[in-house]
């Protein structure tokens, strides 16, 4: 019990005292989630908008690969990834393996289908009329698709949040193909997982109390956010 | 006359069944023409391939003696506008609803501002400018849809049922914009429309339509002379009855129109006649009170039709009749289906077509 004491005071002050590398795991795990959030929603959004606004025949099919890799494995994934990746593999003379930028490719990837689900939902949701509405009004075909999508923002914003929470708080990914190198590589899930295995129980706390807090307020924001809209 | 739109032939199918069925009609500069029928007639079908957002199974669509089609279909969309039965309004603040039109057509700001200030006017809607729009309550959303519509003062206005679900306030209201953008703006407007009293005052010529097709077409006066022909049809209209009128001694006519069912109407009228009723002229009770109306019917609820501040009811009293009252009315007599109750109306509301 005391050891637990111990850490909790310990990584207090290790939070509050601004330690150097605290700080740099921190921003490094808010700049590659950001980063891949980014990145998902861009090629995420206009997919979503094709699955949402048009009838076509492999429609539910493409929906049913969605929703079947919401819950992709994330050590599957990274391992997939890290053979692409590294040098006998097919990416490997990007050279990218233990990279920031390899985990950012990572959790684009993992997260395009949180990002495509709940977009395509959203989208769905707004009142089949207002493409109409937006027409008669004289709006053309892509100034109509704009407006279902801005109809949809709240919804939308809701899968960005619910992408990014779900990049900064995955492990398997940023261990296979980041390494977890200190300096370099290192983020939240990675640090937080490798520094408790050597015995570092205050660092890993210290972590462990940033990305809860990270997730925690970025979900109660987004639900203020909402009711806030209503 | 100079035909504004006009459709030539045109069929429209949905899967299997015909909404539309080759109908040809020319909507004539200046106009106000009110499509009437029952519901499922066809009316908000030919409604939307006037606004061309429905593009027809068979048959054209001419703007202003030009073809619509594929290449031209956008900018022809520019001169016409539909105002929904339903009110579809963006999440978005009542400015902004009102300015969408203008925004899609590049227009300076200042113009907007200086257009939506004066539409929400005419809507009576002055200062709901920073409101959020979808918080109004269901006859201000429907004004800003109008004022929404009339803001762009396209050559034509088409208008799906603008007054259903309304309380008489906000529908002699709506009426009357309607009325004021034909004559000071020379905007043409088709209106769909089940009321039949809305059909004989406001337009310069109805559409009788039934079935997907318009069959009767003429001024208000002519078309409802010519209306036995299809009387049987017409029953379907809400609160329009047939039957045998006999004139009384005191200035008066009785019309049997069911089994022991008479009303009483004012004028003399002998023979077969059709009448119609408003809804909103009709008092509903639970038991049978003392009061200058001539036309006390006892009934059952049949139907209860709740909307966004009106209660509709159908009553069977040997006909069916519609009778509107606010929700508050309705929580406060503690009415639910099949409840006895009765029905009172003076014969001066009765109008015989």
């Amino acid at each position: 019990m005391n050891e637990i004491m111990d850490g909790l005071i310990k990584a207090f002050q290790l939070i509050f005292s601004g330690d150097p590398r605290v700080i740099e795991i921190t921003l490094r795990s808010l700049y590659v989630s950001g980063a891949a959030t980014l990145i998902a929603t861009l090629w995420g959004i206009p997919i979503a908008m094709v699955l949402g606004l048009r009838n076509f025949r492999t429609k539910f099919i493409l929906k049913g690969i969605c929703h079947a890799l919401l819950g992709i494995p994330t050590v599957g994934l990274g391992l997939i990834l890290y053979l692409f990746l590294s040098k006998a593999g097919p990416a490997g003379f990007f050279g990218l393996l233990y990279t920031p930028t390899a985990i950012i490719i990572g959790e684009a990837i993992l997260i395009t289908p949180i990002i495509v689900s709940l977009a395509t939902a959203a989208i769905e949701n707004v009142d089949p009329e207002i493409v109409n509405q937006a027409k008669t009004l004289g709006a053309s075909e892509s100034q109509a698709s704009v407006t279902v999508l801005k109809e949809a923002m709240a919804g939308v914003i809701l899968a960005g949040i619910a992408s990014f929470n779900r990049a900064i708080a995955e492990l398997g990914v940023a261990q296979m193909v980041g390494g977890n190198i200190a300096g370099s590589t290192e983020v939240l899930t990675t640090a937080v997982s490798n520094e408790t295995q050597r015995g570092n129980i205050e660092l890993s706390i210290a972590l462990a109390i940033i990305l809860l807090t990270l997730v925690f307020v970025i979900s109660i924001t987004v639900n203020v956010y909402q009711r806030r809209r209503k | 006359m100079n035909p504004i739109a006009e459709l030539r032939d045109v069929t429209k199918t949905f899967d299997g069944t015909t909404a539309l069925n080759d109908v040809s009609l020319k909507i004539v500069e200046g106009e106000i023409l009110a499509l009437l029928g029952p519901n499922g007639s066809g009316k908000s079908t030919l409604l939307r391939v006037l606004a061309l957002l429905m593009e027809p199974t068979k048959g054209e669509t001419y703007f202003r003696n030009i073809k619509v089609d594929g290449g031209n279909l956008e900018q022809m969309r520019m001169e016409t506008t539909l105002v929904f039965q339903k009110t579809t309004l963006f999440s978005a603040r009542v400015y902004d609803n009102v300015a969408y039109g203008l925004n899609v057509r590049k227009m300076q700001k200042d113009e907007i501002a200086d257009r939506v200030s004066r539409a929400l006017k005419l809507v009576k809607l002055e200062g709901f400018e920073r409101r959020h729009a979808k918080r109004l309550s269901g006859g201000e959303q429907q004004r800003v849809a109008l004022a929404r519509a009339l803001v762009l003062n396209t050559s034509l206005l088409l208008l799906d049922e603008p007054t259903v679900n309304l309380d008489p306030k906000n529908a002699a209201m709506i009426e009357e914009i309607v009325a004021k953008a034909n004559q000071e703006n020379k905007t043409t407007i088709v209106m769909a429309t089940h009321n039949m009293f809305q059909a004989k005052n406001l337009p310069t010529r109805v559409a009788l339509m039934e079935n997907g097709r318009v069959n009767e077409i003429g001024t208000p006066a002519a078309t409802f002379n010519k209306l036995s022909k299809t009387l049987a049809s017409f029953a379907a209209l809400e609160n329009t009855f047939t039957g045998n009128a006999a004139t009384m001694e005191d200035d008066t006519t009785v019309v049997e129109i069911g089994v022991n069912t008479r009303v009483v109407a004012t004028g003399q009228h002998q023979g077969p006649v059709t009448f119609f009723i408003s809804p909103e002229d009709i008092i509903l009770s639970k038991a049978r009170f003392d009061s200058s109306a001539r036309n006390i019917l006892k009934g059952r609820i049949t139907e209860i039709q709740d909307s966004d501040a009106l209660v509709k009811l159908k009553v069977d009293v040997g006909k069916p009749f519609a009778v509107q009252i606010t929700k508050r009315s309705f929580s406060d007599m503690n009415l639910n289906l099949d409840a006895e109750v009765y029905i009172a109306f003076k014969a001066s509301s009765v109008q015989i077509i």
